[in-house]
């Protein structure tokens, strides 16, 4: 096993340390109270009292109502909730709108509504620019009478590239069209406030801002049309049956308002030192560059291509200095083409495959980056030397 | 995260004749950069025709590379004939095994050691001969045929893990299973199977196949006095007997790919082939 405090943890947009303030509010109750919040014993009611306080946490960060969050499992269960929910509550409209670019939660859902519902679906995938953005006029374009919901992702994962969601949310509102955004990626790292937007579903994962894995959230705005995606008990208010996984709830709630204290750091410090690590990157080693748009983007992720070499190698290479990162290559996912966000900018095969993703937290210092910086160019020509399409003189 | 073995490890970190050699005897390139691995074999024989050098150049992944190194490893002391006689078995078999996905990376540095000797000896390679199936990574049916065969492939996914083809677009995937249904009943000496990892083990297929049979298959057949019994799971190859009036029907072969794969393909894997055993 890897000691944990050897590992420079660079692979933040796969998952988060558990922040040890988290685990210290989830300890008591994995340890001792045991209890089932909907008893009606206090031992049971005490615990279901930690779950409401963890409710308004989520629901201050994300500037909604407590009574507006519903616990899930993951951004997954979060995701086809919101989606199942809008087919089944417009029966007579087939037709959903997302992106080219999303992650496979949403992506192969979408892509396989048909099958999973029984119905025939229209989809329209929004294509995006080289850089990663979309083209806002085509997404009013793709808008129709029969549209029952958007879904866009808040921030992209692998790129980090931040969608106009506000903007979005608004056209979609105009339509009367649902609005879900899978924020897995943005939540704790750029400010939401759900009060002032016109998102109708919203996805978030715990494990994405510190929590600990197997919870979720949705945000279902006040008075939005649902059906539940698991149906069983009363809890949640009849949203999501199951019995509450109190302890991660609590630890949910806990890493909401840490996420709250940080994140001016997350956009200053940390965005600053992705700046200096990425800029350090492009200028020591020729034939690099970076993979989505300059600024439109999350502060702790940058997607950086280095030609003529295959991820999986330089992957492994980096886990000879325990440094985490991860790639947008073929080869690491186990099927045989590159990253479909990639390919969807119209990154070249020559670069798609050598794509190295560094996310970045606030658990991240100066001299990790400055490690990365020593380590990488030599990586990056050591595999090249190997490689039959790399010149001498390139 | 790839479960290498320690022999895979010591090759992609400190891989062994790196390089090119100048003014080879035989050269071999084979891959691209679109596809995500490519390889540049040289290799120098000396007076008595033994290889007495041989370098690569890798673009890939760790596989890919330890691949490579360790196939100029083993073809240096060869002569061409010996070499030739290398398949990528051997080649998996010397890094103490491969991951079932990589195994299209031992299949690479085979066909460059192909190409290579091909070239010494001027001529054309057979394999680049064939019909494109798989327009994605260019795989010819030949290169496909001989995967089956040499490495005893028995369902689709295991061509993909083998050939590549099939893993990009997938449109080619009904065209590989004909190819895959042909291959194996032309090679009459079928020898023993030795198991392969699927997604479903033979043993839940066999449970989910029979359920099916039971629930939705025959109780349609056993209305027009009929049944059918499952006689072997082998892959994606599910051999069955049909009874009582199906025995005689004439519409039996139409039964049983129209009605029973579909059923099968429908509710245990899209990928199943129903044969009447005989």
């Amino acid at each position: 096993m890897m000691n944990p405090e050897d590992a420079v943890y660079m692979d933040n947009n796969a998952t988060t340390r558990v922040a040890p303030e988290v685990l210290e509010a989830m300890m008591p109750y994995l340890r001792d109270y045991y209890g089932n919040p909907s008893s009606m014993h206090r031992f049971g009611g005490q615990v279901g009292a930690a779950v409401t306080e963890a409710r308004s946490k989520v629901a201050n960060l994300l500037g909604a109502e407590p009574e507006e969050i519903v616990f899930t499992s993951c951004g997954t269960e979060s995701d086809s909730t919101a989606i199942f929910s809008a087919l089944q509550s417009f029966p007579d409209k087939r037709h959903v709108v997302t992106t080219r670019v999303e992650h496979p939660a949403v992506k192969n859902l979408c892509e396989n509504l048909d099958t999973l519902t029984g119905h025939k679906h229209r989809l329209t995938r929004l294509m995006v620019a080289a850089d990663g953005t979309l083209d806002l006029q085509k997404y009013e374009e793709a808008l129709a009478d029969d549209t029952a919901i958007v879904s866009v992702m808040w921030a992209n994962n692998e790129t980090g590239v931040i969608f106009p969601i506000a903007e979005m949310a608004r056209i979609a509102r105009e339509r009367d069209i649902l609005f879900h955004t899978d924020a897995v990626q943005a939540v704790g790292k750029v400010p939401i406030n759900l009060k002032d937007l016109d998102v109708d579903f919203l996805s978030l994962s715990g494990h994405k801002l510190h929590g600990p894995k197997g919870i979720g959230v949705l945000y279902v705005r006040r008075g939005t049309p649902f059906v539940p995606f698991l149906v069983g008990g009363h809890q949640e208010k009849g949203r999501r049956g199951g019995t509450e996984n109190v302890a991660s709830i609590v630890g949910l709630g806990c890493a909401c308002d840490l996420a709250a204290a940080h994140m001016a750091e997350e956009n200053s410090r940390v965005k600053a030192l992705r700046d200096k690590l990425e800029q350090g990157l492009l200028a020591s080693i020729p034939h690099s560059m970076l993979n989505g748009h300059k600024t439109d983007r999350l502060p702790n992720t940058a997607n950086i291509s280095f030609e003529y070499v295959e991820g999986e190698a330089i992957l492994l290479h980096m886990d000879q200095y325990n440094i985490c990162a991860s790639s947008g290559s073929a080869c690491t996912s186990g099927s045989l083409e590159p990253s479909h966000v990639l390919r969807a900018m119209g990154v070249p095969f020559t670069a798609a495959h050598g794509s190295i993703r560094y996310s970045l937290s606030i658990y991240n210092t100066e001299a990790e980056i400055d490690f990365v910086l020593e380590k990488m160019p030599p990586i990056i020509a050591g595999l090249r030397q190997m490689s039959p399409f790399w010149k001498a003189d390139m | 995260m790839w479960e290498y073995t320690n022999k895979v490890q010591q090759h992609f970190l400190h891989p062994k004749n790196v390089g090119e050699i100048e003014s080879p005897d035989g050269i071999g390139e084979v891959g691209s950069l679109a596809c995500g691995d490519a390889l540049k074999l040289t290799f120098k024989l000396d007076d008595k025709g033994v290889i007495a050098d041989a370098k690569f150049k890798t673009f890939g992944c760790a596989s890919a590379i330890a691949s490579s190194s360790v196939l100029t490893e083993m073809i240096i002391g060869m002569n061409l004939d010996e070499a030739a006689k290398v398949t990528n078995e051997d080649i998996a078999d010397r890094l103490g095994g491969l991951p079932k996905e990589k195994m299209h990376c031992s299949v690479m540095g085979r066909e460059a050691l192909e190409s290579a000797i091909a070239n010494y000896r001027g001529l054309k390679l057979p394999m680049a001969e064939g019909e494109v199936v798989c327009e994605c990574f260019g795989v010819t049916d030949l290169e496909i045929i001989r995967a089956i065969k040499e490495s005893n492939l028995r369902s689709v996914e295991e061509i993909t893990n083998f050939t590549k083809a099939g893993g990009g677009c997938g449109k080619c995937i009904d065209r590989l299973r004909e190819i895959l249904v042909a291959t194996v009943h032309q090679g009459i000496d079928l020898p023993n199977l030795t198991e392969k990892p699927k997604r479903m083990t033979t043993l839940q297929k066999i449970k989910k196949i029979e359920e099916a049979l039971e629930r939705e298959i025959r109780p349609g057949l056993r209305k027009d006095g009929g049944d059918i019994e499952l006689v072997d799971v082998d892959g994606d190859f599910v051999m069955v007997s049909l009874r009582g009036s199906c025995t005689s029907c004439a519409k039996s072969q139409t039964t049983l790919k129209e009605y029973v794969e579909k059923k099968l393909r429908e509710l245990v894997l899209d990928s199943l082939i129903v044969e009447e055993s005989k």
